[in-house]
């Protein structure tokens, strides 16, 4: 398990992603409301690029007539077949239980500690100054 | 031939001619009756026609007057030789669909009242479903209130097809009432003829019209759970009756499928709708749509991924069997217990008590 440097915190805004590749995988990095997540680019379903699909809320209602928006843009909706997927934690909203997208640890990090490594950061350069978003693979 | 003391969920008990029905009014709806000369029409439901002979067994076939309108021939033709512990009537008739909306309401009053008096004081084993005005949801939902405290009428018995699918707010007032009063809602194979039979139209013949009601059963039932009826009365049950089974487990993959990715559009609907669809609702084995062979019928029983969803039913006086024996050929021995007693039990709370 290594660290690899993804991005630098300002370059994922709240609501916003980023594709990367990490030893040939291709993951989605996304920003909700401040923290970080990050999914394989591979919908559990049928293989889809899950990650490129629409980020949407959680809609609820319990009864026909009790909406409520939850968790806005919490879910990403799969581009083939709109099976939603929790950002946070890979769950399929249709079955969360065995339909999971794979996810990753996502940390950030200070560009201080990253300079004394040990961090793979093969595509983004490493200020101290800065914060960097981190993910575990 | 199946032992005696099952629970047979759908016989039919048919109103030999409006006049039967005349002293079972109100004096109100009695004259009116008599002014307007309906008294001479019977207000057959088109969905059974009484001259096709799917809708009676050759030897069902009475000497005079409509097949199921006679109590002793119906004990010679299916409680004395069936010795059934319960049998439940369904009476369709056009007083359930007709324009009318309080005359409609007034002929099922009736209905309900020649059902205690002619039928129920007269043979302990039988029980019957309610009879409603199913386009009169407010109309309908005060009669189940009228007709509850009889605890011999053990269901609430709707049409498979109606104006508006069923799922929807308007018929609401009838899931509550039936809900409050542990009354499961029967939808029966029928319509009300002002729409269209099938989902393409009117058809010329009625082999096509009686098949299609499977589809019609299928919107039905897509209605009720899309439209949050399951979780808006949580103690209701449905159950489909006449219906034929087989088409339910492949509609199930089919709803199952299509909500993973439109679930967003109904929330409520928070699981797999064939779950909901295992828990709620139950239907009557007969028609029971002949599989080829015992195999088959193995492997659409395992479709249904429960065995408690069938029940025993001989639909008399329609024909779908001949002889004896009305269970599907080739049924599990394995299953009997549950099919002829067991499920019943746990859908009727009121064959239960």
């Amino acid at each position: 398990m290594a660290k690899h440097v993804v991005a630098a915190v300002g370059e994922i805004p709240p609501g916003g992603r980023k594709l990367v590749t990490i030893r040939g995988r291709e993951i989605g990095v996304f920003n909700l409301d401040g923290a970080f997540y990050a999914l394989v680019n591979r919908c559990p379903h049928q293989g889809a690029a899950l990650c490129t699909g629409a980020v949407v809320s959680r809609l609820e209602a319990p009864l026909p007539g009790e909406y409520r928006l939850a968790q806005a843009g919490a879910m990403l909706r799969c581009p083939w077949h709109c099976w939603e997927f929790d950002i946070r934690t890979g769950q399929s909203w249709c079955d969360p239980n065995d339909i999971k997208a794979r996810t990753y640890n996502v940390s950030v990090e200070p560009g201080e500690a990253l300079a004394k490594g040990p961090f793979a950061a093969e595509t983004v350069s490493v200020a101290v100054e800065q914060e960097y978003v981190v993910v575990e693979l | 031939m199946i032992p005696a003391g099952a629970i047979d969920c759908d016989i039919h008990a048919a109103v030999p001619s409006i006049r039967a029905l005349l002293p079972h009014l109100e004096p109100y709806w009695r004259e009116h009756i008599l002014r307007r000369g309906l008294e001479r029409d019977n207000l057959e439901a088109s969905a059974f026609p009484v001259a096709a002979p799917i809708n009676a067994r050759p030897d069902w076939q009475p000497a005079s007057g409509l097949p199921g309108s006679s109590l002793a021939e119906m004990r010679a033709h299916i409680l004395d030789p069936l010795q059934p512990r319960a049998a439940i009537c369904n009476v369709i008739h056009g007083a359930q669909m007709m324009m009318s909306e309080d005359l409609s309401a007034a002929l099922c009053r009736a209905i309900n009242n020649w059902l205690a008096a002619e039928w129920l004081d007269r043979d302990p084993r039988l029980r019957a479903s309610i009879v409603v005005p199913v386009h009169s949801p407010d109309l309908a939902a005060e009669e189940i209130e009228r007709m509850a405290p009889d605890r011999r009428f053990v269901q609430v018995l709707l049409l498979a097809m109606t104006e508006l699918p069923l799922g929807r707010r308007q018929n609401w007032p009838i899931y509550r009432a039936a809900e409050k009063h542990g009354l499961p809602v029967g939808i029966h194979a029928g319509s009300s003829f002002r729409h269209p039979p099938s989902a393409g139209g009117w058809g010329s013949f009625y082999l096509e019209d009686y098949v299609s009601y499977a589809q019609g059963f299928a919107g039905a039932l897509n209605s009720l759970l899309a439209e949050g009826v399951f979780q808006k009365f949580p103690a209701l049950r449905v159950v489909l009756i006449e219906s034929g089974v087989s088409w339910l487990p492949a509609s199930l993959w089919r709803i199952n499928k299509t909500w993973r990715g439109m679930r967003a559009e109904v929330p409520w609907l928070d699981r797999m709708p064939s779950d909901i669809v295992r828990e709620r609702v139950r239907l009557t084995a007969q028609p029971f749509d002949a599989p080829p062979d015992a195999g088959a019928l193995e492997t659409l029983l395992a479709q249904f991924g429960s065995d408690e969803m069938l029940l025993f039913a001989t639909d008399y006086p329609h024909w779908h069997y001949d002889g004896a024996d009305p269970l599907p050929a080739g049924f599990p021995p394995g299953l009997l217990r549950k099919l002829l007693v067991d499920n019943a039990l746990a859908t009727y709370p009121r064959l239960a008590a």
